[in-house]
């Protein structure tokens, strides 16, 4: 068993060091009055993002903003310097943990420099994580939201937060329930014998494979994202694909959102986060379903919706700007079909012939099939 | 149909006029008689308007006395109220006095005075003014013209009542005596203290009774008294009003405090000099009539006497273009002749008529005006070259004050700003709409300077535009003097003194939102500033030195860069 951790894992001591560092240049600059000092950081969006086919993610163009101290900018430079001292001196240093949302009333303390809404404040450890190249769980910010559920042929070993005893953790035997992704992941180890990953849009259809056992028949990990998969979700499928050498396969509901967000940054990462979609993607992933020729070879023409106008607009500018979409010519085509439809399709929709549809017949038909999108 | 034809025979059967019948009926129409039932052509029209127009004929008389004689004018204007809707008005002055002799002709009668002949800058211009009010007093209450006054020579004041006979236009003194020259001027007690009366040892006083109402606001004497101190800052004018109380509250005393308006300048305004009139602004009628009354022996020397700008060459070259022998004597050139003379004049060139006979209030004064009634933080004056218009000089002088955006309760920033005319010194309250001032200040475009102005209108903004014009003879669109007629020179004029004074606006309106936007960002960084610091602070382990000298130092460099005015 290979162990692989994340490759440049900074320890809290260098992650504090390379805080220090940034403030000392910034310290420097404003003593020696010559130049004024600046921030920089990575641009955060799709535009600034190549695909790298070899790896399979989203890879940081060179694209660089500077953020130098004027008039403008002289909030969100003190705002920023704070949060740089918060992030050292209380979360580093301290070896404690803060939510976003922590981090938003902790700045009710800090006067006139306080964050008014949380976005600002989110917008700002954004910026942190990408202007020190470390990402935000390792200085120590924990999200809020889920990381995802997981069952099936799944051991986890854990650690008690307290002694660092392992903690065996059997995702097959928990009944009706299912095991919480922690939102911090590098640590834990896993025992399977099963011989792939399923992961589920939703929550609902999510509950009926466990209900009736599906991940027993097919031998997989079933795996529930609710949405675009949070960032340890993308590590924690990464991890134990890579671990256990398992495919994933990605079962979403049958729309531009479903394959151009979800399962695209679950695959390639995300623009906003290009900087650290290394880590946070799962490039062996492969796409199940549901295909827009899905509706036609299951007769469910009958069962989808028409394509709404944030629909169609997505769709046209994924085609558009989309690097992953751009270079996979399969995808491109399932989208000018979906879009010569005009409709969409939710996962539910196979309860049109019965409710365990998708589980007896559709599921295993594709699985034994094998042609999936890339 | 009976009927009617009956009406019609009816009609027929009325007793017509014949000549004589007529001419039984036709008779002189006395002046005072025409002004008596024309009195809206005087300012009379209003019992509100007729207290606001007594007090200024009063107030004009006394201080074109007061120049004339070369004496720093002190008025004083006390108004009570004597009954549900009438007044007793007294105006006070320092002046020269008046000799015994021309009190019942200056005080009842109508159309006397020195300054209709004259071609000279004078507040009063028909002589109808004074006379006119005391007529409609006389008119509304029965009672007489009271007029107290001493020159400097006499030991004793004379006091006489004086009425007009409205039929003849011919004063009626109907009581006469030497009294004792009392007047003195009462001072509103200045920070605190009381001040001593001042003591005039010569002047004239007025009072009159009249049916008037009084109503405060933009049109009342408050508001006159206010510009004509604005106007004149040689005048120190002290004012009260006593209003007769309800029932319920009679106790006490009746009698108003003074207001005093200071005098800030200390100097009479030059007196202006009397001058000729200029040829292309006499009509033809007025030619006819000074040809007649010229003392000249022939119509050249008369030309070259009688005018301003016509030297004896000229009055030849004229003389001959009209084909008119310049030997003839001037009161037999005939109607078709003067007609000739009069296209022969307006087709010479000429010199444009003297302009030193003007006397401007001039920038430092009017600014020093503006600057004691009027409370602002920004005075600009400008005072134009002399110009003419048909042949009467005339200059314009403009000044304003800006206050900041409700600090003024006199100049409201919603508001439209406010325009004060003055024709000669003499504050114009009614009839703005009719006025070339009010057209003038309507037809720039204050944009352009950085105010707000509805299309059309008046600009809006916490602004005191004045606008005074000073001429031999201002024309006026009536009698009542309310209004100034839109001759296109003088519109031409107003316009360039409005845009010379907005541009100045303009530098200090662009100057204070440039002070303040620079105000608001430096309050901006300093906010965050120290935040910054702190931050810094709290990574590097900074002491208070160093932070004390982070602070400094950005905030050298960010003023250095964003607050550079």
């Amino acid at each position: 068993m290979t162990k692989k951790q994340a490759p440049e894992i900074v320890s809290r001591k260098a992650a504090s060091k390379k805080i220090s560092d940034t403030a000392q240049a910034i310290y420097n600059d404003i003593m020696k009055g010559t130049k004024k000092p600046s921030m920089q950081f990575p641009v955060r969006s799709l535009a600034n993002v190549k695909y790298d086919v070899k790896q399979g993610y989203f890879k940081l163009l060179g694209k660089r903003v500077t953020r130098t101290l004027s008039y403008t900018t002289v909030k969100t430079f003190a705002q920023s310097m704070r949060l740089l001292a918060t992030t050292k001196n209380d979360l580093l240093d301290r070896d404690d943990i803060a939510g976003k949302r922590e981090v938003y009333y902790n700045s009710k303390s800090w006067g006139e420099c306080r964050f008014d809404e949380q976005p600002e404040s989110d917008a700002l450890l954004d910026d942190m994580e990408a202007m020190l190249g470390i990402n935000r769980e390792q200085l120590g910010y924990i999200p809020e939201e889920r990381g995802g559920d997981v069952t099936g042929a799944l051991t986890v070993i854990d650690k008690d937060p307290a002694t660092g005893d392992p903690i065996k953790i059997n995702c097959a035997k928990l009944g009706t329930g299912a095991w919480s992704i922690p939102s911090r992941v590098e640590h834990l180890e896993f025992q399977t014998k099963a011989k792939f990953i399923l992961v589920v849009e939703t929550s609902s259809l999510f509950q009926r494979l466990v209900h009736h056992r599906y991940y027993e028949n097919a031998n997989c990990i079933l795996i529930s994202m609710s949405g675009v998969p949070t960032r340890a979700c993308r590590r924690f499928i990464r991890r134990l694909s890579d671990d256990q050498k398992l495919p994933v396969l990605a079962f979403t509901d049958g729309d531009p959102y479903g394959y151009c967000n979800i399962y695209r940054t679950l695959k390639a990462g995300s623009g906003q986060a290009a900087h650290i979609n290394e880590f946070f993607c799962v490039p062996n992933v492969r796409y199940l379903g549901v295909t827009p020729q899905d509706i036609i070879d299951y007769n469910l023409e009958d069962a989808t919706h028409p394509l709404e106008e944030v629909d169609i607009k997505r769709a046209k500018d994924a085609l558009k700007n989309d690097p992953f979409i751009r270079h996979h010519r399969e995808w491109q085509q399932a989208l000018e079909q979906m879009l010569k439809m005009g409709v969409r399709i939710e996962q539910q929709a196979f309860a049109k012939h019965g409710l365990n549809f998708v589980l007896d017949t559709y599921l295993p038909q594709k699985i034994k099939k094998g042609k999936f999108l890339p | 149909m009976a009927s009617a034809e009956k009406n019609t025979n009816k009609k027929k059967t009325a007793k017509r006029e014949t000549a004589e019948s007529m001419a039984q009926k036709q008779r002189e129409i006395s002046v005072s008689e025409f002004f008596l039932k024309n009195r809206h052509l005087l300012g009379f029209d209003s019992p509100r308007k007729a207290l606001l127009t007594a007090v200024k004929e009063a107030v004009d008389n006394a201080l074109d006395a007061c120049e004339e004689a070369g004496i720093l004018p002190e008025i004083s204007v006390d108004i009570a109220q004597t009954g549900a809707s009438r007044f007793l008005i007294n105006v006070t002055d320092n002046g020269p006095g008046i000799v015994k002799a021309q009190i019942p002709k200056i005080f009842g009668k109508l159309l006397y005075g020195s300054k209709f002949h004259r071609l000279r800058m004078s507040r009063g211009q028909q002589g109808i003014g004074i006379s006119a009010a005391g007529m409609y007093g006389q008119l509304t209450t029965g009672n007489s013209t009271v007029v107290l006054s001493k020159t400097r020579s006499q030991k004793h004041a004379h006091r006489m009542e004086v009425q007009l006979d409205t039929a003849s236009n011919k004063p009626t003194i109907l009581k006469e005596e030497e009294v004792e020259w009392l007047p003195a001027f009462y001072p509103a007690p200045g920070e605190g203290k009381e001040t001593a009366p001042v003591v005039s040892h010569h002047g004239t006083s007025v009072s009159i009774e009249m049916e008037a109402a009084y109503v405060r606001g933009r049109l009342s004497v408050d508001e006159y008294v206010k510009q004509c101190a604005i106007v004149n800052p040689h005048l120190e004018i002290h004012y009260r009003i006593s209003l007769l109380k309800s029932a319920d509250e009679q106790n006490g005393d009746s009698e108003s405090p003074w207001t005093t308006f200071r005098r800030v300048v200390k100097t009479v305004p030059e007196p202006p000099q009397e001058i000729k009139p200029h040829p292309h602004g006499v009509e033809l009628g007025m030619l006819m009539k000074m040809l007649k009354d010229s003392a000249a022996r022939n119509v050249c020397s008369a030309l070259a006497h009688d005018f301003s700008r016509i030297s004896s060459s000229t009055a030849h070259e004229i003389c001959e273009r009209a084909q008119i022998s310049p030997k003839a004597r001037p009161s037999t050139i005939a109607h078709r002749e003067s007609e000739a003379l009069f296209k022969a004049i307006q087709e010479t060139k000429l010199m444009r008529p003297p302009t030193d006979c003007l006397s401007p209030i001039g920038e430092e004064q009017l600014t020093a005006g503006l600057k004691k009634e009027v409370e602002a933080d920004f005075y600009t004056a400008i005072t134009r070259k002399p110009s003419v218009y048909r042949g009467n000089p005339f200059q314009v002088e403009v000044a304003m004050a800006y206050a900041r955006p409700g600090a003024s309760e006199y100049l409201g920033g919603d508001d439209p700003v406010r325009v004060l005319r003055f024709a000669n010194r003499v504050p114009l309250l009614y009839m703005a709409g009719a006025c070339a001032i009010t057209r003038a200040v309507s037809g720039v475009n204050w944009r352009a300077y950085g105010l707000n102005q509805p299309k059309g209108g008046l600009p809006v903004g916490p602004l005191l535009v004045s606008v005074h014009i000073a001429s031999v003879w201002v024309p006026f669109t009536s009698e009542s003097k309310e209004a100034i007629a839109h001759y296109p020179e003088i519109v031409r004029e107003i316009t360039f003194g409005l845009q010379e004074c907005g541009r100045q606006l303009s530098v200090f309106l662009s100057r204070k939102k440039r002070a303040a936007e620079a105000e608001r960002k430096r309050n901006y960084m300093e906010q965050y500033i120290p935040h910054l610091a702190l931050g810094l602070r709290n990574v590097l382990d900074l002491d208070d030195k160093q932070e004390k000298k982070v602070i400094a130092s950005l905030h050298s460099m960010l003023e250095h860069t964003h607050l550079q005015i």
